[in-house]
């Protein structure tokens, strides 16, 4: 029965059955939990499944590596799911016609000033080179940013982690912040929740309003074209 | 689904060896997005074909983003020592993304139609 037990470890060690299995397990688990919690912003699928895995494989002992080499068949749809996103974009074509003078330079300074004062702000507090860099992407949708921070020199993993983080900050802060500036426009709500925090915050901002949800969703299709462009540009420009 | 699932992945294909190729500091599946983007503008739009693989694409996108997340296991020392520039980079930088987005929008686009 022993070498059984071992034989069994050894097959699944090197089997991806065992990654892939944990990781839908432990999302279906996440998004279990979430519906229960009446889709509180804190309570996302996404964040209990990564909190969970990281548990185990620190629990097991799993080496990354182990669990990524059945986790990489998740992992690899990101690139054609990002391809996809050019759906829904295509969608909202009408949208972006009718209010492009307004919308581009929007997100384009909001999107500016998330990156620079995100780096800027942990580089003056003494965050390492590598964490300035990940959190410079960090309000686009994950495969984007994951691709930016590691082209400008971050740290792939980080960036999905911040990406994460940003879209919950943003949930709980958009609507105390559009009343504190008096910002009343549904619109201006929807992009705002996009560009700043991506798929998370517009979920969120769908649920109170249709046609901000549908900026929103313009705005995380813009806003990642608009990062990839510019944050490899503004980070070779401040930090070097 | 096929064709479609085909499609997208050629779009990425395209994408991953253009930037390459010409060193464009973008990573390939964004420039395959742009492409499927000129690709549906040319078409007058998706099929229902691509509708429907899209769609189940991204209904489970965050899904995708799990093995990458975990991956913060390997990033736990830094997390742990840099927790202080983290958090208030990420609250504040947040915080004036939102309000110079909405600001310049209802600036720049006026009142929604809707808003009585």
């Amino acid at each position: 029965m022993k070498e059984h037990l071992g034989l069994l470890w050894v097959y699944l060690e090197t089997t991806p059955l065992l990654g892939l299995s944990i990781t839908l397990i432990a999302y279906q688990f996440g998004a279990w939990v979430s519906r229960r919690a009446g889709g509180n912003a804190l309570a996302s699928p996404v964040l209990i499944a990564i909190v969970l895995l990281v548990c185990l494989l620190l629990i097991t002992g799993t080496p990354y590596d182990v669990y990524f080499q059945g986790a990489q068949y998740v992992h690899f749809l990101l690139g054609p799911a990002t391809v996809a996103l050019a759906v829904p974009m295509y969608a909202n074509l009408r949208n972006i016609r009718r209010a492009a003078h307004a919308i581009l330079p929007a997100i384009l300074a909001g999107s500016a000033v998330a990156a620079v004062s995100a780096m800027l702000i942990a580089q003056w507090l003494g965050a390492t080179r590598a964490v300035v860099l990940s959190l410079a992407p960090k309000s686009v949708t994950t495969p984007i940013a994951m691709g930016v921070a590691e082209q400008i020199g971050g740290q792939a993993s980080l960036a999905a982690v911040f990406v994460l983080l940003t879209g919950l900050a943003g949930s709980v802060m958009l609507a105390p912040t559009m009343r504190l500036t008096n910002i009343t426009s549904w619109r201006a709500h929807g992009l705002a929740a996009g560009t700043a925090a991506h798929g998370i915050a517009t979920a969120r901002v769908l649920l109170l309003n249709e046609t901000a949800g549908a900026f929103g969703g313009l705005a995380i299709g813009l806003n990642g074209i608009i990062t990839a462009v510019m944050v490899p540009l503004l980070a070779r420009l401040l930090i070097g | 689904m096929l064709p479609s699932l085909t499609l997208l992945l050629i779009c990425q294909l395209i994408g991953e060896i253009l930037t390459r190729l010409m060193g464009l500091p973008l990573p390939g599946p964004v420039l395959g997005l742009v492409l499927l983007f000129a690709w549906l503008i040319a078409r007058g739009g998706p099929d229902s074909d691509m509708r429907g693989t899209a769609t189940g694409l991204l209904r489970h996108l965050s899904l995708l983003f799990v093995p990458a997340g975990v991956g913060v296991i390997t990033q736990l020392d830094t997390l742990g020592r840099e927790w202080f520039p983290i958090t208030v980079s990420l609250l504040v930088s947040t915080a004036l993304g939102l309000i110079v987005t909405a600001w310049l929008m209802q600036r720049l686009a006026g009142p929604d139609d809707d808003t009585p």
